[in-house]
């Protein structure tokens, strides 16, 4: 297990690094001179010159990448422009809120979709499954900003039910909660469905399994053999699924936040690009990837530890 | 065809299918308003027969531009999956057929590219390009080579040691011709499907990064452009937001249920995986 464990880990950082070095290429090598871009159209060649040594725009490239790296490995993600501040602490700030979100996202996807699956297992073929079927596949094809725009126009705006902007007063919980119904529902309603159908698929399977015709053979009631034998299995394939899944919440969330006119991850990158902040731009998208492989790497060894059966098929 | 209409979830997938295609191929029939033609004096109409969807805060024709909106969906749609697919094939077909190392390097590219959250990188790239039709072509190719390159890849290997494929290479036939004789054609239907349900990911993306201002350019028609003007105006002016979101949803709507149909007609095997 704990081989298992290290390999996936090390794996993990072999992709975060291959991550950072296209990042890398992408923020300090492609849009020009980032020294004149920091600095403006009025800035002199010498002031240019000297911001350049200072960034280390004068070195080799390799040595600028090692530079960079090292750099990320100590949290350091340079300073913002505007305000001077440390770019690391800028994001820091804002990542709860959209870690807020997406757990809300997860809450909803898990409340819903495990029953949903389980009762589609259950009745399978059956009227209850299509329409659950097809509910599904709906909420996987509609795209997230639109949910969110048309559930803000339905419950905050016509209905007046739940609050349209923010994210509560600090220190009210219920005024927090409120505020995060309609953009984690936003966030995850997709999932819902995906959960719903994975589950239904795996219950399925678990029925046949031949511990579970022992319990039907001991004459175990249907409702306990279903709800603790079959499930408890049947959820696992789920947990890798939510590993994937946080990255594609992390992604609906920008679009939630901007709605909603949340604080989050995804508003600081959009207000960034709008006033051509680079470095928060770079240092946002790093935190939130090297975040989303550490709980893809997560998710691994919690099924690989669940489930002996993955560990194998991984060497 | 008949088996799709036979399934109810097919017949519908397939008439909103039709209905989108064909109102984008006869946008200039439909309506007799120009897409991008600002008429100052009928800001902000409610729906009425005169506009059926209403006009935005410029007056514009909304039914109008969501006709001339589906023009650009779908040949963004057409356009960048067709890019995907052949980048992802080319690319998959090196990993699987190549050399080793080469393989376990691209893998690797593969994965790191995934591991990037979708709209974060779709930012990244609009920060460095500017927002256009290329960037969301960009986003989408992205987004999808890396997994048809995997299936390609895995498809490849097992290809590859096929008695057919040796005797092709026993008999001197060089790389390009096993690939593009012996391999292709054998792995090309499976993935085909894969990718037709990927389409409505594609349109979503597009309409998404329009919404977000990243996309398509203004007075470019887009859905996601008119929902970003419907959601400015979104507590007086409800029906542009309906305007822009209603066509995005019938159209992924339609293409999912169309490619899952398809996909339990010709591959009754993916059905039981997912």
């Amino acid at each position: 297990m704990f081989r298992y464990a290290l390999k996936r880990l090390g794996l993990g950082a072999v992709i975060i690094t291959v991550a950072l070095m296209m990042l890398f290429a992408m923020v300090y090598l492609i849009p020009g001179d980032p020294a004149s871009v920091a600095l403006g159209p009025r800035a002199t060649p010498a002031m240019i010159a000297d911001l350049r040594a200072r960034m280390g725009l004068d070195q080799p490239i390799w040595r600028q990448f090692l530079h960079f790296y090292g750099s990320v490995l100590r949290g350091d993600l340079g300073t913002e422009v505007l305000s001077n501040r440390p770019v690391f602490d800028v994001v820091m700030e804002q990542l709860p809120f959209t870690l807020i979100l997406v757990l809300g996202g997860i809450s909803w996807s898990v409340a819903l979709g495990i029953p949903l699956g389980c009762i589609a297992a259950v009745r399978r073929g059956g009227f209850v499954d299509r329409v659950i079927g097809v509910m599904s596949v709906a909420m996987i094809a509609v795209p997230s900003f639109v949910v969110a725009i048309y559930s803000l126009l339905v419950f905050a705006v016509a209905l007046q039910w739940l609050p349209a902007i923010g994210a509560g007063e600090p220190g009210n919980l219920s005024s927090r909660l409120l505020h995060l119904i309609l953009p984690s529902l936003a966030v995850g309603l997709g999932w819902i469905g995906y959960i719903s159908r994975m589950v239904r698929a795996s219950m399925l399977e678990t029925l046949e399994a031949s511990h579970i015709r022992t319990a039907r053979a001991f004459g175990l009631p249907e409702r306990r053999i279903i709800y603790t034998y079959a499930l408890r299995i049947a959820v696992l394939p789920t947990i890798t699924l939510l590993g994937v899944g946080i990255g594609q919440m992390l992604s609906s969330s920008v679009f939630a936040e901007i709605v909603f006119a949340r604080p989050g991850i995804g508003k600081l990158v959009y207000e960034a690009i709008s006033t051509r902040n680079y470095p928060i731009v770079s240092g946002a998208v790093l935190v939130t990837t090297v975040f989303f492989v550490l709980v893809n790497v997560a998710a691994d060894i919690l099924v690989g530890t669940l489930d002996p059966r993955v560990r194998a098929s991984f060497n | 065809m008949r088996g799709i209409l036979r399934e109810p979830l097919g017949a519908l997938g397939l008439t909103l299918v039709a209905v989108v295609v064909l109102s984008a191929i006869f946008a200039g029939v439909l309506t007799s308003y120009a897409p991008s033609k600002i008429s100052p004096t009928e800001r902000f109409a409610s729906p009425s027969l005169l506009h059926l969807l209403g006009t935005d805060h410029l007056g514009r024709d909304l039914f109008t531009r969501v006709l001339y909106g589906g023009r650009i969906a779908l040949m963004i749609a057409l356009g960048a999956t067709l890019a995907s697919l052949v980048v992802g094939v080319v690319l998959g077909l090196i990993a699987g057929y190549g050399p080793r190392w080469l393989d376990n390097i691209m893998l690797l590219v593969f994965d790191a590219v995934k591991s990037f959250p979708t709209v974060m990188l779709a930012l990244t790239l609009v920060t460095l390009f500017g927002p256009s039709l290329y960037a969301v072509v960009l986003v989408v190719m992205l987004v999808n080579v890396p997994g048809y390159a995997r299936i390609i890849r895995t498809q490849t290997l097992v290809l590859k040691s096929a008695e057919h494929v040796m005797a092709a290479r026993s008999m001197g036939a060089s790389a390009t011709r096993i690939l593009g004789i012996h391999i292709l054609p054998n792995i090309i239907g499976p993935i085909l499907i894969l990718v037709s349900m990927d389409v409505p990911v594609v349109v979503a993306i597009e309409a998404g990064m329009s919404f977000l201002g990243l996309g398509v350019r203004p007075p470019t028609p887009s859905w996601g452009a008119i929902l970003n003007d419907g959601f400015a105006n979104i507590r007086d002016s409800y029906w542009i937001v309906i305007a822009g979101g209603l066509p995005i949803v019938l159209t992924t709507l339609g293409f999912t249920f169309l490619g899952e149909t398809l996909r339990d007609l010709f591959d009754p095997r993916l059905k039981r995986r997912s």
